[in-house]
C-alpha cells in the first residue's frame, strides 16, 4: 500500500510565540520547530499499515523557511517513511490553507496518487483544521477527521472517530483522507541508526504553480495575558472569603 | 516544570550537522521518558540500584559503542557520541557512567585489540546491551599511579594464564558479564576478557556511596582465576593500553558533564524565576542573578571547549592533554555550577523531589575517577613546562 503523509514543522510547545513586527506572521527568531506532533502520530500508525509498500511524507510551503522543511522531513524519514517530497514556495509567508492543499494534491496526483493519505488533525501553530478536508475535496476523496485508529482490508478502511460522547466506526472506500487525532499512533522517537538511514533516504523536489491566497493575516496580536490570580487568605479561615468571590466574582456557584 | 530545553548561548546548534542535532534530540527523549517522567532515575538513585533493564533498551538506541565500526555498532562522530554522553548525564551521571564503561573503557579495547575471535564473540551482544563489561584498573592500593599494579596474570605453559589479584571503584562490577582486566604479566602489563562466571572471579559491591548510587561500584576479586588463550587481548603490551581506553572515556565526560549543569542550570533558572520571596521572584535579586550568570557563563564556555575538541578528535588531532584540559575545566565548572545550583533551591535543594543535590553528589565522582582534577593539572603541567611532576 503507498501511503502520503502530510506533515508540517511547527513550533515546539515549549516555544515563546512572539508577533514578528511585520504584524502579520510570528517572529520564527529563536523558535525551534519540531515536526507536529499529530503528524508524527499518523506516520507511526502509516509505518504500521504500509505491509510490503511505501510512506512518502510530503511536506508543501514552508512558513517556517526552506531548510527547516527539509529537516522536519528527515525526521519523518527517521520515524520510518521511506521517501520525502518537498514542495518548494518561493513566497511562503502568504498562502491560506486552500493554496497549500492544492499544492499538496498536485504533488500526490504528481507521483501517481496514494491508496490512503494521512494528515495531522490540525497544525499546531496556525489551528486552521482546514488543509486535509480541502485536500480531500480537490482529490475528490472522501474524508474522515479526528480518527482514533484504522485497520485496512482490501479496498476499504474501517476507522474510528472521536465524536462527542462516542467512538464511532467507519466503513470507508480508499483511497480516502484520514485527519488522525492523538489516538492515531504511538508518540515516537527514533533509534540512532534509523537516524543514519534518514540520511540516505530521497527527498524529492516537486514544483507546483502556487494558487494566489484568497485570503492573508490582516493583523495578530498575542492572547491577553492571564489576569494574576487572587489569594484570599490560607486553610480553612479562607473559606469563607473564597465561597463568597466564587460566587459574586467568579459567578461559578450560585448565591 | 515545563519542558526541558538546553541552553544554547551562542547558538552551537548552527554548528552541528542535522544527524547530530537529531541524535541529540532522540536521546534527550529517550532520557526525558524513561528516566524523567517515569521517575525511575529518583528511584534507583534512592534505592542505591543501577535501571539494569535499561542496558538493552540502550542498546536498542544504539548508546552502546556507537562510535566503533562494525560488529552492531554504528560508526558515529565524536561529536555525536559525546552529545549523547551529554543527554544521558543530563538524567544522571550514573547513566552515562554506564555507557562510557561499556562503550569507550570494553567495547573499545575489544575493537582495537582484540581477535576478530573476540570482537564476534563479544561485541555484537555488548552493543545491545545483552552483555555487560566492566573495567579493572585501578586497584585499593593504586589508583592515580597504575603503574603500581598488583595484579598478576601468570603463563599456565598451555597457552592460558591464572589471573589473581584485587582490583576497586569498578563501575558495572556486580552487572557485568565479562571484565577487561589489566595485569601484570612477565612482558608487562596486559589486558584479558575474563567472563565473570569464571571460577575464582568475585564482584564484591561497594556499599554505602553518597555518590552515583544509580550505577553499581564494586572490587573485583580474582583468587586463582584461570582463562584460556582466548583471553587475552592481543593487540598491545604496557600501560597505553587502558590508557588509550581512558582517553576515550574522559573525552565521554567532558561532554557529559555538561548534561550535569545543563540539568542544574535549567532547574536553578525555573526554581527562582517561580519562587517568590519578599514580594518578588528570587530571579530579580542581584545575589541569584550573579549565581545564575557564573553558571550560565561556565556552562557556556565548558560546551565551547567540548564541541572544539570533538572535532579536533574527528580530525585525528585530539592529543591526551586536549582531553586533560576538557575533563579538568569541565569537570570542576559542573562541581562549582552543581554546588551554586544546590544552593539557589533553599533547602528544596537538598531533597530528592529535585535534581540538584543527585547532580552534586555525583559529580564528585566524576570530578575523582578517570584522573582526578589534580591529576590533569600535572598532565597539562608536563605539557607546559616539559617536567613531569608525578615523576620521581
Amino acid at each position: 500500500m503507498r501511503i502520503v503523509v502530510c506533515i508540517k514543522p511547527v513550533p515546539d510547545t515549549a516555544a515563546r510565540i512572539k508577533v514578528h513586527k511585520d504584524g502579520a506572521r510570528i517572529d520564527p527568531d529563536g523558535v525551534k520547530f519540531t515536526l507536529g506532533p499529530y503528524d508524527s502520530r499518523c506516520i507511526a500508525r502509516a509505518v504500521a499499515l504500509k505491509g510490503a509498500g511505501e510512506v512518502v511524507a510530503l511536506a508543501a510551503g514552508a512558513a517556517a523557511g526552506e531548510a527547516e522543511a527539509k529537516k522536519r522531513i528527515k525526521d519523518a524519514l527517521a520515524l520510518g517513511c521511506d521517501k520525502g517530497i518537498f514542495v518548494p514556495d518561493p513566497a511562503p509567508e502568504n498562502r491560506d490553507p486552500l493554496a497549500v492543499a492544492k499544492a499538496l494534491a498536485s504533488a500526490i496526483q504528481g507521483q501517481g496518487g496514494a491508496d490512503l493519505i494521512f494528515c495531522g488533525r490540525q497544525a499546531t501553530d496556525d489551528q486552521a483544521l482546514a488543509v486535509g478536508p480541502m485536500l480531500a475535496t480537490l482529490l475528490d476523496l472522501p474524508c474522515v477527521t479526528d480518527a482514533v485508529g484504522i485497520e485496512v482490508t482490501g479496498g476499504s478502511a474501517r476507522v474510528q472517530r472521536a465524536a462527542e460522547g462516542r467512538v464511532e466506526t467507519l466503513e470507508v472506500t480508499l483511497p480516502a483522507v484520514i485527519t488522525g487525532q492523538r489516538d492515531i499512533g504511538d508518540e515516537q522517537y527514533p533509534k540512532l541508526k534509523e537516524i543514519l538511514a534518514a540520511g540516505k533516504k530521497p527527498i524529492a523536489e516537486h514544483k507546483v504553480e502556487w494558487a494566489a491566497a484568497k485570503y492573508a493575516v490582516a493583523g495578530l496580536v498575542p492572547p491577553p495575558e492571564k489576569a494574576p490570580g487572587k489569594i484570599v487568605g490560607e486553610g480553612p479561615d479562607a473559606v469563607p472569603a473564597l465561597l463568597n468571590l466564587l460566587q459574586t466574582e467568579a459567578k461559578a456557584l450560585a448565591l | 516544570m515545563g519542558e526541558y530545553r538546553g541552553a544554547d548561548f551562542f547558538e552551537l546548534d548552527d554548528l552541528l550537522t542535522d544527524e547530530e542535532r537529531a541524535i541529540r534530540d532522540t536521546t534527550r527523549e529517550f532520557v526525558q521518558r524513561e528516566l524523567i517522567d517515569t521517575r525511575a532515575i529518583e528511584l534507583h538513585h534512592r534505592a542505591g540500584t543501577f535501571p539494569v533493564e535499561l542496558a538493552p533498551r540502550m542498546g536498542e538506541q544504539g548508546f552502546l559503542g556507537p562510535t566503533l565500526h562494525g560488529y552492531g555498532c554504528l560508526g558515529l562522530s565524536s561529536v555525536a557520541y559525546g552529545l549523547i554522553m551529554q543527554e544521558l548525564e543530563r538524567g544522571d551521571s550514573g547513566v552515562r557512567s554506564f555507557c562510557s564503561v561499556q562503550g569507550s573503557l570494553c567495547m573499545y579495547p575489544i575493537h582495537t585489540y582484540g581477535t576478530e575471535e573476540q570482537k564476534q564473540r563479544w561485541l555484537p551482544g555488548m552493543a545491545k546491551g545483552e552483555l555487560i563489561g566492566c573495567f579493572g584498573l585501578s586497584e585499593p592500593d593504586h589508583g592515580s599511579d597504575p603503574s603500581g599494579m598488583e595484579t598478576k596474570a601468570v603463563p599456565d605453559g598451555k597457552g592460558g594464564w591464572v589471573l589473581n589479584g584485587v582490583k576497586r571503584w569498578i563501575t558495572n562490577g556486580t552487572v557485568a558479564h565479562l571484565a577487561i582486566v589489566w595485569a601484570r604479566t612477565p612482558d608487562g602489563i596486559r589486558g584479558f576478557i575474563v567472563p565473570t562466571d569464571t571460577k575464582g572471579f568475585s564482584a564484591p559491591l561497594i556499599e554505602g556511596k553518597f555518590s552515583l548510587r544509580a550505577s553499581v561500584t564494586s572490587e573485583l576479586v580474582l583468587e586463582d582465576v584461570h582463562v584460556g588463550p582466548d583471553a587475552l587481548l592481543p593487540g598491545v603490551t604496557g600501560l597505553k593500553g587502558p590508557l588509550s581506553c581512558l582517553s576515550q572515556a574522559r573525552y565521554g565526560i567532558v561532554w557529559g558533564v555538561i548534561g550535569s549543569m545543563q540539568a542544574v542550570f535549567d532547574e536553578a533558572l525555573r526554581y527562582t524565576q517561580q519562587r517568590s520571596q519578599f514580594d518578588r521572584p528570587l530571579a530579580g535579586f542581584q545575589l541569584v542573578q550573579e549565581k545564575l550568570v557564573w553558571m550560565h557563563t561556565e556552562l557556556t564556555k565548558a560546551q565551547l571547549v567540548a564541541l572544539r575538541l570533538g572535532r579536533m578528535k574527528d580530525e585525528g588531532k585530539a592529543k591526551p592533554h586536549h582531553i586533560s584540559f576538557g575533563k579538568r575545566n569541565n569537570c570542576w565548572a559542573a562541581r562549582e555550577v552543581a554546588k551554586l545550583g544546590r544552593e539557589l533551591l533553599g533547602a528544596n535543594g537538598v531533597c530528592d523531589e529535585y535534581q540538584v543535590m543527585r547532580h552534586l553528589m555525583n559529580i564528585e565522582s566524576v570530578y575523582t575517577y578517570e584522573g582526578t582534577h589534580d591529576i590533569h593539572t600535572l598532565v597539562l603541567g608536563e605539557h607546559l613546562t616539559g617536567l613531569a611532576a608525578y615523576r620521581g
